[in-house]
């Protein structure tokens, strides 16, 4: 479970500041995929920013985890952070920002290596998890391909295998049919709400394209930082 | 729990792999630099080992010169007179004086009438601190004899009981030792009477030119009050004008290349990590450390170093061995290792100025720019 407790975000503008997210508060369950929708500029990336920890917001909280084990991500040092991302968050880029020189097995098997001290024992199991997920996006025949030899919507597949190797809690995914047309964009939504559902993932996801709504479990609506509507009816907004 | 460095080789393995182009050119600019910087450091330790490796043989605790009143001391023109010998010999806490002379001129051997030139050192048999000594092995017993250096036997074409002239006297060989150079000319060895006489013939005074020292002594005093200057050995090669030419302008050829190394592998890891921001701003997003990726760069930068220098110094070391047999080229860890530790030290730290990029790179700029 993520949660998004209060949370402004300002950024410096000359002699004033902007506010980016006002006093949002958003929550994401296990095994469901919550929409954030809005305009350009609305501040929907930025709230996916937070949730991510690469921004820490002015005031206000972010939870993630289960019962006992919750951590306020917005209280983390940066090193902290970084060590949340590693082990308990995924994360899928609008671009699927794939390293040129991995194939796409090697892609996951990066995941086990970030922290430049990980114990042989967890590389062994993300290792172990890589056919399986490979399977799972439907790449099994294509994992020794590099980047280039991938098509668009391979490569979001790829990238959102990397998401899910490590097992996290939460899956956070910015626009991710944006370079795709809409029959691939369709199957890359279809794709996250049934990874998201099988491995209980609390999944937050940007777009600003409707079109494939009927995949959502949960959908908010961001207008000028604010969360506004609840356009599903089942989003969480207090 | 075992913990590895797991990135390191990940993600740098492969990127040398995929971009193989980029980094085997790379690696043959680093192969050719320590190519360059080895053959010169052999070459200098050659042409070094042509002018000094006699005067290194020199026993004392300090070597005296002359100190001409308005220039500086040096072998070829310094000459030391009788009282100035006594004068050391005499002075508080000297506990040995050898006078030795050395001068230039040219012997043929006795069958022919082609001279070759040559380094005459005027040597007592014996001296304090001279055991196991080549130069001092090579000390002729009587008047008429000498001992000759490799040099010099091969040049000259003898062996021991042959006869040379020097300045027209002739002499035996009584012996032929080890391979003694003084500012690029090989050595013979007189007694000091026929090195006096010698030293006459070519113009010379025919007094001790040097004075090997071994004492606890007021050094400066003693020389001001003689007129000498009194050197360690090292600092008395600044003498020997040849040398202090010859190795400055390597010196500096040297050093310019070492400099040209650091900047060439500096700026080519600097526009490399500079194209691989993007990608490390990715991995930091994901959850990697700067700490690791750091390591990842470093490890990538020696990888193509050591590779790269690798293949210099085999280089070296197989022309070097070819060229040593026509030029002076001296193959030893001090003209290989040294400068190939300096090139893989300097290329490092050129490396290390790329890192800014690394631990600069934004994990934010992976998520795109419309937020």
């Amino acid at each position: 479970m993520i949660q998004l407790q209060n949370v402004t975000l300002t950024f410096p503008d000359g002699e004033n500041r902007i506010t980016a997210v006002d006093n949002a508060t958003l929550r994401g369950n296990n095994g469901t995929v919550t929409g954030i929708t809005g305009p350009s500029g609305s501040g929907k990336s930025s709230i996916l920013a937070v949730a991510a920890t690469l921004l820490r917001p002015d005031s206000g909280g972010v939870l993630i985890g289960n019962g006992s084990d919750m951590t306020d991500a917005a209280q983390l040092s940066k090193h902290e952070a970084t060590q949340l991302r590693r082990e308990r968050i995924g994360i899928v880029f609008q671009q699927s920002n794939l390293l040129p020189a991995l194939t796409a097995r090697e892609q996951l098997q990066v995941m086990a290596r970030l922290g430049g001290g990980t114990s042989r024992n967890k590389r062994a199991k993300i290792d172990a998890r890589v056919d399986e997920l490979l399977d799972a996006v439907g790449l099994t025949e294509h994992a020794g391909k590099r980047t280039h030899q991938l098509s668009g919507g391979q490569r979001q597949r790829v990238a959102i295998a990397r998401g899910l190797v490590h097992e996290p809690e939460v899956l956070l995914v910015d626009e991710p049919t944006s370079a795709l047309d809409q029959e691939r964009g369709a199957k890359i939504m279809e794709l996250i709400s049934r990874l998201t559902h099988e491995r209980d993932t609390a999944t937050l996801l940007v777009t600003h394209d409707l079109a494939h709504r009927d995949t959502l479990d949960d959908l908010v609506t961001v207008l000028d930082g604010r969360i506004t509507t609840p356009v599903a009816g089942r989003a969480l907004t207090r | 729990m075992r913990e590895r460095k797991g990135i390191i080789v990940f993600v740098a393995w492969r990127e040398l792999r995929f971009a193989r182009g980029r980094f085997l050119l790379i690696g043959a600019v680093v192969a050719l630099i320590t190519l360059l910087v080895g053959f010169l450091s052999g070459l200098t330790g050659g042409l070094a080992a042509q002018n000094i490796s006699s005067v290194l043989q020199l026993p004392g605790d300090r070597l005296v010169l002359q100190q001409p009143e308005s220039s500086d001391p040096s072998y070829a023109t310094s000459s030391l007179d009788e009282n100035t010998v006594t004068a050391w010999e005499q002075a508080d806490g000297v506990e040995s004086v050898t006078p030795i002379g050395i001068v230039q001129s040219r012997a043929s051997a006795s069958d022919t009438d082609d001279p070759t030139g040559v380094a005459l050192y005027g040597l007592p048999q014996h001296a304090p601190g001279t055991q196991s000594n080549p130069l001092f092995d090579l000390a002729p017993v009587r008047d008429d004899e000498v001992g000759v250096s490799t040099g010099a036997a091969d040049d000259l074409g003898v062996e021991t009981g042959d006869t040379i002239s020097i300045t027209g006297t002739d002499f035996t060989v009584s012996v032929v030792g080890d391979d003694l150079w003084y500012s690029h000319t090989p050595v013979i060895v007189l007694t000091p009477e026929a090195w006096s006489e010698a030293s006459k013939r070519v113009g010379g005074t025919g007094e001790a030119t040097v004075l090997a020292v071994t004492a606890d002594a007021d050094w400066e005093a003693i020389g001001a009050a003689t007129g000498t200057v009194a050197e360690t050995t090292l600092a008395s090669l600044t003498a020997l004008e040849a040398f202090r030419s010859e190795i400055g302008s390597l010196g500096l050829m040297i050093t310019m290349l070492f400099g040209i190394s650091a900047l060439v592998v500096g700026a080519f890891f600097t526009v490399w990590t500079m194209q691989r921001a993007g990608d490390m701003a990715v991995l930091k997003a994901l959850g990697a450390t700067t700490g690791s990726l750091v390591r990842d760069s470093l490890g990538q930068a020696s990888i193509v170093l050591i590779a790269g220098i690798g293949v210099g110094l085999a280089a070296v070391i197989g022309l070097g061995t070819l060229a040593g047999q026509a030029l002076p080229f001296i193959i030893s860890p001090i003209t290989t290792l040294a400068p190939v530790v300096v090139m893989a030290v300097l290329g490092l730290a050129g490396a290390a100025f790329a890192l800014r990029s690394v631990t600069k790179a934004d994990p934010l700029t992976a998520l795109g720019s419309n937020r």
